[in-house]
C-alpha cells in the first residue's frame, strides 16, 4: 500500500509519541485537525497503526523486574504451510512477546518474558521443546537492556548548550 | 603614561557589544528557564561523526593540515556542493576550510575591502556581519527586509542603498533570525542588481541543509553568479557540529587565493580532528541530517501554529530553526517583552532589535529544543499574554 506524504508524516510522529494530542499532531504536521483525525482513523482501520503503546523500563520497578529471554528455535517446516503453522502455535502463548522467522542458523527467534528464570525454563522445557516440529532450542537470557526499539534507557539528558547564543 | 583606555583601537572601542549578551547574563543566573534563545541545534553531533574524530586522534592525526584544509575534505565538499546544490567548485583552488562560517565571513570581508568600501547588509541579520565589516575597514550600509513580505528584501530598497563605493551585498538564506528562505526568484532579483552594478554577493548559506519546503537554491547556482559570489557555509547547523568550529568558503580562484593569504597568516588551518569529523559527516551523515530536518520541520509547524493561535502574528519561515513572531499586539517593545517573559514565566527568547532596528517589534524563538520543552514554553507564553494583554 502506498501512503501519501501527509499520511507518512502522521505515522512517523505517532510512532515516536503515541500519546500526542490530535491538536499537537495536526500542528506539527501542518494539517487541519479534522484531516489529521481522518488520517488516523484510516490508518487504524488499515492496521498500519496496529496499536498505541509505550516503552516501560520494568527493571526500575521493584518486584516487577522480570526476565527476558531470546530463544533460537530450529523447526521442521510443514508441507503447504511452511513455518506459519508452527509460528502460530508458538505465538499464541501469552508469555511469548515476539516471534520472527529468521535467515541463517536457526528458523524462529522467539522472545519470551517471565517472572523468573524458572518461569522461562519451564516454558521452554514443557511448552516449546515438546512441540512436534521443534528440533532444538537455544535460550539466551537478557542481562541488561541498554536500548530497546530505538530508545536508549538511560540517555544523557543534560543540555550542554549555553542558554542564549546568537 | 597613557591611560589604560587609550591603548585600545578606536575601531574596537566603538564596536557595540552584542545585545544578546545581556539576555545571556539575565537567563544564566536563573533556575528552571526554558530557553528558546539558543542559536544552535539541540542534537548532539551524530555518533558516527564523533567516533571518526576519536579514531583520528587515536591514529595520531594531530598535526597541521594544508592551509586550505585536507584535500580529501575539500574534495568531499566539492562533491557535496555539486550533488546537493548543483554548484561546481574546484577543490584545489576554489574551496577553503575555515574555523566555522564566522571565520569564513571574516576572511572574505578582509580580502575584498579597502577603507571606505561599502557593504550592503540586509537586516534583520546575524549579529556579527556589521562588526566584521567594520573590523575589515569597510562601512556597513544597512537595508531593511520587507516585514510585509516575509522578511524578504525588495529590489528597490536594495538599489537605493547602492553608491559608487558599494563593493558587495551580504545575504543569509535561510536567515538567522527570521528563518526566511530566499527562493530562486528572490535570488534572481538580487543577482540582476549585483550584475547591473558590478557587485559581489557574500552569501551566508550556513542553514542551507535546513530548508523545509522543497529544494534549496544557492546564490552560486544562479547563472552568471558563481563568478561574483562568495559562498559561505559549514557544518555547524545542518550536521549539529557547532562546537567543532568547522566551516568553508568557496569563491572564484582569484578571491580564494586572496582569502587563503589572510587565512594562512591569521589561522594556519582549521582544527585537524574537526576536519576528519567533517569528512565523516559528508560521507555518512545525510540520513542523520534528514532525521534532524524532519524533526525541525514538525517543530516549526507547531511553533508557527501556536503563535498565530495566541494572536502573535508569525510568518511560516522556509528554513533554519527560528520563528520570528511579531509582539506588537502586546504594546511592548521587543526588549520589554523578552525581559518580562523571562522574569515572569522563565522563558528566554531573544529580542528582535538585537538583529537590527527592523527587528524591533519581533522576538526570535529558536525551536532547536525538544517538543516537550516547546509545549511547555507555549503554555508559559500563553499565560504571559493572558496576564499582559489588556
Amino acid at each position: 500500500m502506498q501512503l501519501t506524504a501527509k499520511e507518512l508524516e502522521v505515522v512517523e510522529i505517532v510512532e515516536k509519541n503515541s500519546r500526542i494530542s490530535n491538536e499537537d499532531l495536526a500542528a506539527m504536521s501542518g494539517l487541519a485537525i479534522e484531516e489529521t483525525e481522518e488520517i488516523l482513523r484510516k490508518l487504524e482501520q488499515l492496521k498500519v497503526i496496529v496499536r498505541y503503546t509505550s516503552v516501560i523500563d520494568w527493571s526500575k520497578i521493584e518486584g516487577h523486574e522480570g526476565v527476558t529471554a531470546m530463544i533460537d528455535v530450529k523447526v521442521t517446516p510443514k508441507r503447504g504451510v511452511g513455518f506459519d503453522d508452527i509460528a502460530k502455535r508458538i505465538y499464541r502463548f501469552p508469555e511469548v512477546k515476539s516471534v520472527y522467522l529468521m535467515s541463517g542458523a536457526y528458523d524462529l527467534s522467539v522472545i519470551i518474558e517471565g517472572k523468573s528464570m524458572n518461569d522461562v525454563a519451564r516454558f521452554v522445557s514443557q511448552k516449546l521443546s515438546t512441540l512436534d516440529s521443534v528440533i532444538s532450542t537455544t535460550t539466551h537470557f537478557i542481562l541488561k537492556k541498554y536500548k530497546h526499539d530505538g530508545t536508549i534507557f538511560e540517555p544523557e539528558e543534560d543540555d550542554k548548550r549555553i542558554v542564549v547564543s546568537p | 603614561m597613557k591611560t589604560t583606555k587609550s591603548y585600545l583601537s578606536r575601531t574596537v572601542e566603538e564596536l557595540k557589544p552584542s545585545g544578546i549578551r545581556r539576555f545571556f547574563d539575565l537567563a544564566s543566573g536563573m533556575e528552571g528557564v526554558i530557553s528558546l534563545g539558543v542559536g544552535e541545534p539541540d542534537f548532539v553531533t551524530p555518533w558516527s561523526v564523533r567516533e571518526a574524530a576519536i579514531l583520528s586522534l587515536e591514529q595520531g592525526y594531530t598535526s597541521y593540515t594544508a592551509n586550505a584544509g585536507l584535500l580529501e575534505l575539500r574534495q568531499e565538499i566539492a562533491s557535496y556542493l555539486i550533488n546537493s546544490f548543483q554548484v561546481a567548485y574546484k577543490p584545489e583552488s576554489e574551496i577553503i576550510v575555515t574555523v566555522g562560517a564566522s571565520q569564513a565571513i571574516d576572511i572574505a570581508l578582509r580580502s575584498i575591502l579597502d577603507p571606505g568600501d561599502e557593504v550592503i547588509i540586509v537586516e534583520p541579520c546575524f549579529v556579527s556581519y556589521s562588526p566584521l565589516v567594520v573590523l575589515a575597514g569597510g562601512k556597513p550600509v544597512h537595508v531593511q527586509a520587507a516585514k510585509d513580505n516575509g522578511f524578504k528584501i525588495s529590489g528597490d530598497t536594495l538599489k537605493s542603498a547602492i553608491t559608487d563605493k558599494t563593493k558587495a551585498i551580504m545575504i543569509c538564506s535561510p536567515n538567522n533570525p527570521t528563518g526566511t528562505l530566499l527562493e530562486e526568484d528572490d535570488l534572481r532579483e538580487i543577482a540582476a542588481i549585483a550584475k547591473e552594478h558590478d557587485l559581489l554577493v557574500l552569501s551566508d548559506e550556513i542553514y542551507a541543509e535546513l530548508a523545509y519546503d522543497g529544494a534549496y537554491t544557492s546564490m552560486a547556482a544562479i547563472e552568471g553568479m558563481k563568478e561574483r559570489t562568495i559562498l559561505v557555509s559549514g557544518f555547524s547547523k545542518g550536521f549539529a557540529m557547532t562546537g567543532w568550529r568547522l566551516g568553508f568558503v568557496c569563491a572564484p580562484q582569484y578571491i580564494a587565493e586572496a582569502m587563503l593569504k589572510v587565512h594562512q597568516y591569521g589561522m594556519m588551518c582549521a582544527p585537524t580532528m574537526a576536519q576528519y569529523a567533517g569528512l565523516e559527516a559528508l560521507r555518512s551523515g545525510s540520513s542523520d541530517v534528514e532525521e534532524m530536518r524532519k524533526s525541525y520541520r514538525r517543530r516549526r509547524n507547531y511553533m508557527v501554529s501556536s503563535f498565530n493561535e495566541m494572536g502573535l502574528d508569525c510568518h511560516l519561515p522556509g528554513g533554519a530553526f527560528y520563528v520570528f513572531p511579531s509582539i506588537q499586539a502586546t504594546g511592548l517593545t521587543s526588549e520589554q517583552f523578552a525581559e518580562q517573559l523571562l522574569m515572569e514565566e522563565k522563558v528566554a527568547v531573544v529580542p528582535g532589535n538585537v538583529f537590527g532596528e527592523s527587528g524591533e517589534g519581533y522576538i526570535r524563538c529558536s525551536y532547536a529544543t525538544s517538543m516537550e520543552q516547546l509545549q511547555e514554553a507555549v503554555r508559559r507564553i500563553r499565560s504571559f499574554l493572558e496576564k499582559n494583554t489588556k
